[in-house]
């Protein structure tokens, strides 16, 4: 079965406080070549053929149920 | 006349909400989220929760329920809807009202007593307040930070869609200090703090949340 996945993004100009709190955390662990931490989803949506058809789709499912345009982006891929 | 309440799974102030319209004067009439049945009320309120444990995005899932096909049709003929907490970011998530809830900006939950100034008192859910006055009603969430781009902040403020907004601090990193808005027509509210917890002296800060109420039980018996 291939597999598409969805990656959503907060968009830049939205406060990510997930992705400060990560990166607060990093100098306490030690780790400091961190500049930033920007914290979204990945879906994993398997389907039964990655045509054209049901890209589309999943293009309309993820800005309409897995995202939320007024504060997020999404792309698409197909997993290789 | 009939203010209906929607339970969606993880609704927690629904019983609360339902007693608020009791306390003004009104009938609740309890709705299920996986009914297309508004069960006849003339207006609908969404209450404060986590419903679907907060999935996804707050009240992302929740748009999605059957009943919200009638509230989104409703609403967009006239009724006076009112989302509170979740039932606020539920009306966003909805597109019923622009913008979007974020993660509090100092990324914890709060609970307080919440000082709010009046800008509006034309809505449904305002003719019993006035325009500058102050009330004091809980908040508590974990995800109130209201964002918007800059165009519908401007649009909302330029039109006099922001309905409340917190005094002294902001709890939460909301632009604008803002805590409520409303649509074009001004049937449509939402904010985040908690009108249905403070309508009786014994059980809250005072009964300044009562107003919101009754002004919907106003404007159905005024329409």
């Amino acid at each position: 079965m291939p597999r598409v996945i969805v990656d959503v993004m907060p968009k830049p100009e939205i406060l990510d406080p997930q992705g400060k709190a990560v990166h607060g955390a990093l100098p306490r662990l030690g780790f400091n070549a961190v500049t930033d931490v920007r914290q979204g989803k990945r879906f994993e949506l398997e389907v039964a053929a990655a045509d054209e058809a049901t890209l589309a789709e999943v293009h309309q499912l993820a800005g309409t149920l897995l995202s939320n345009p007024v504060i997020e982006d999404y792309t698409v891929r197909v997993d290789a | 006349m009939k203010i209906g309440v929607v339970t969606f799974p993880g609704s927690l102030d629904d019983s609360d909400a339902r007693r608020a319209v009791r306390i003004a004067g009104g009938e609740a009439v309890a709705l299920w989220h996986g009914d297309h049945d508004l069960k006849g009320v003339d207006a609908v309120i969404l209450p404060g929760g986590f419903s679907y444990g907060d999935y996804l995005r707050c009240g992302a899932i929740a748009r999605f329920a059957p009943v919200m096909t009638e509230v989104i049709a409703a609403a967009d003929g006239g009724m006076p809807v009112l989302g509170i907490c979740n039932g606020f970011q539920i009306l966003c998530e909805s597109h019923l009202l622009p913008g979007a809830l974020i993660r509090n900006d100092h990324r914890h939950f709060i609970c307080r007593d919440q000082t709010l100034k009046v800008e509006n008192a034309a809505t449904s859910w305002t003719s019993e307040l006035s325009v500058g006055q102050e009330i004091v009603i809980p908040l508590k969430n974990g995800e109130g930070g209201f964002v918007a781009d800059a165009d519908t902040v401007a649009r909302l403020e330029g039109d006099g869609r922001v309905v409340f907004r917190y005094v002294d601090v902001n709890p939460n990193g909301s632009i604008n200090d803002i805590a409520g808005i409303t649509n074009e027509r001004g049937n449509v509210v939402g904010l985040m703090p908690h009108p249905e917890h403070a309508v009786e002296d014994l059980t809250g800060p005072g009964i300044d949340g009562l107003g919101l109420f009754t002004s919907a039980l106003k404007s159905l018996t005024t329409a």
